[in-house]
């Protein structure tokens, strides 16, 4: 690379100034890993493992957030189980299948889809799923909608990185399989879906902790009872949406506990962005 | 075509109807429950009776607000960030490794873990309370790594020829990023930017126990001042016979993230001549 060098006052500040801006968003994670250590160290040595026990009666000192961990697992498993076999199907038949009339605007309207707030999306289950899973069993409000809206959110990005995954796969391999008569099914199945998973996987990954992390929708639709559900309409309250209910009138070590459920969402997410990471990277590796 | 080929061709529009109907359902939801609240004045009026009467200008106002601050913080760290990373360190290196991992961790941490962060930090410690500013600074953290990672991306792809041509000439590094460099980026940059307001004013987790719910007009950024966003949220949730003003807020708000979507649609498809 050509670095173009001068010894200008104005480009010294102009490195100062571009080192500093780096540096603003290196110390904004650093900041709200400290800010979030530091309130919930005290109190993760004082309880342990008792956070992870199924006990939340904060006014009465239960801190166990046990139940609500299950809760966040289990809606983002159920959203993923239904999401992504959908994104990948989808991504193939766009790519593969469909006449190029419908994949672009399909394309579009996916891009799309990754732009609605969540808030919206929360709406949508309020007003239709909710309803809607109520006449199958009642109370509606549940992990089911939950996870039904969860799946809608993260398919957007799901499809998006399945669909660059199957982009950088070598255009040869598809005009060797036409040489060779195959048909496109069969290209697909043995050829190219078993050479594009470390991308998809690594996505699907990433969209798992985003569907940790996800508040509002979930918040709007699961019903937010602190249990751990008998079955898929019971309502639940995720980790993300007790934060959003308490902070607001939390004091103490209610508060305290809730920046522990903080710190706990953001270790896991930062622990699968880092698999995600593993993931990709192995496709580079000799095979 | 292959006689398996046609079944999956025609399986495939399961998978296809599995994400069309479910949006064509939220769109009709949406407009159905919404459009009955929808005219001018509702884009004119401030709330009244807890937001179940008029309309949202008041929170068209704290969103705008919200937005600049966040801005205001986002555009020109984002920048000068890029700028670092495209000019300052080699790619591959250590350094851009490190920024990168630190990016892509800000990328993926939960919003209503910057909400905490946000609440903790700038309400708390910095002493700024429920308040526009509070708000606008946790969302900017937020916002951040979609800047960046945009601005980047365009200065990542100005000709390397235009660089040698600099460096050939002997300009100054300033008048090399001021003069060559950000201009030929512009518009790249403005869908970064573009992109950050979409993100902002789609997020409702952040704002939620920073920016506050009052549904006033902002005097000052120290103020409270509920968005767009958490109006919905608000409306459909705590606010009895609040659903019809939700869907229409909703409506009004996905309404601009279409104009935004599009706005980037164009820009990305603009030619190359119109650039800069």
């Amino acid at each position: 690379m050509t670095t173009i060098t001068s010894r200008s006052t104005t480009d010294r500040w102009l490195s100062t100034a571009l080192y500093a801006s780096a540096a603003v968003a290196a110390l904004a994670l650093g900041a709200i890993v400290l800010v979030l250590t530091i309130r919930t160290l005290p109190f993760i040595v004082d309880h342990g493992a008792a956070i992870l026990t199924d006990n939340w009666h904060p006014r009465a000192g239960g801190f166990g957030m046990g139940a609500m961990i299950a809760a966040s697992l289990l809606v983002s498993v159920l959203a993923l189980a239904l999401s992504a076999p959908v994104a990948v199907l989808l991504a193939a038949w766009l790519r593969y299948f469909a006449p190029a009339s419908l994949r672009r605007p399909t394309l579009a309207l996916i891009d799309l889809m990754a732009g609605i707030p969540s808030v919206v999306y929360g709406l949508w289950g309020l007003l239709v799923l909710v309803p809607w899973v109520n006449e199958l069993a009642p109370p509606g409000a549940s992990w089911l909608a939950g996870s039904l809206v969860l799946a809608l959110m993260i398919l957007p990005l799901a499809l998006l990185v399945t669909d660059t995954a199957f982009a950088q796969l070598p255009e040869n391999y598809i005009r060797s399989g036409e040489a060779l008569a195959i048909s496109r099914w069969g290209l697909l199945r043995r050829v190219l879906l078993p050479q594009a998973p470390p991308a998809i996987v690594s996505g699907v990954v990433l969209q798992f902790g985003r569907a940790l992390g996800e508040t509002l929708a979930v918040l709007m639709v699961c019903g937010n009872v602190v249990q751990l559900p008998g079955s898929i309409f019971d309502p639940v309250r995720t980790l993300t949406a007790n934060i959003a209910l308490e902070i607001a009138y939390a004091g103490g070590s209610h508060r305290v506990a809730l920046f522990v459920s903080g710190l706990l969402l953001m270790t896991v997410t930062a622990g699968l962005l880092f698999l995600a990471m593993q993931l990709r990277g192995r496709k580079h590796a000799p095979a | 075509m292959h006689p398996r080929d046609r079944w999956f061709a025609a399986l495939g529009a399961l998978p296809w109807l599995a994400v069309v109907v479910p949006m064509a359902m939220m769109a009709a939801a949406l407009v159905s429950q919404g459009h009955g609240a929808i005219s001018l004045n509702f884009l004119l009026e401030d709330p009244s009776r807890a937001g179940r009467a008029g309309g949202i200008a008041s929170l068209l106002l704290s969103t705008a607000w919200i937005l600049a601050v966040a801005l205001a913080v986002a555009v020109p760290v984002g920048i000068g960030c890029a700028v670092y990373l495209s000019e300052e360190v080699l790619p591959g290196s250590a350094a851009e490794k490190r920024l990168g991992f630190v990016l892509d961790l800000l990328a993926a941490t939960p919003s209503v873990v910057y909400g905490l962060f946000g609440y903790q930090f700038f309400a708390i410690t910095l002493g700024f309370g429920f308040s526009i500013l509070s708000g606008g600074l946790a969302l900017s953290l937020m916002v951040l790594p979609l800047m960046i990672r945009s601005a980047e991306q365009a200065l990542r792809a100005v000709p390397g020829s235009y660089r040698q041509a600099s460096a050939a000439l002997s300009i100054t590094r300033w008048g090399w990023v001021r003069r060559i460099l950000l201009p030929s980026a512009a518009q790249g940059i403005a869908v970064g930017i573009i992109l950050s307001v979409g993100r902002a004013l789609a997020e409702t987790a952040v704002l939620l126990f920073t920016a506050g719910y009052v549904l006033r007009r902002p005097d000052s950024v120290f103020d409270s001042g509920r968005s767009l966003s958490v109006h919905i949220y608000d409306m459909a949730m705590n606010v009895p016979g609040g659903t019809e003003r939700a869907a229409a807020t909703a409506l009004v708000l996905v309404t601009l993230l279409i104009l935004i979507n599009m706005v980037v649609r164009g820009l990305l498809r603009a030619p190359a001549s119109l650039r800069q």
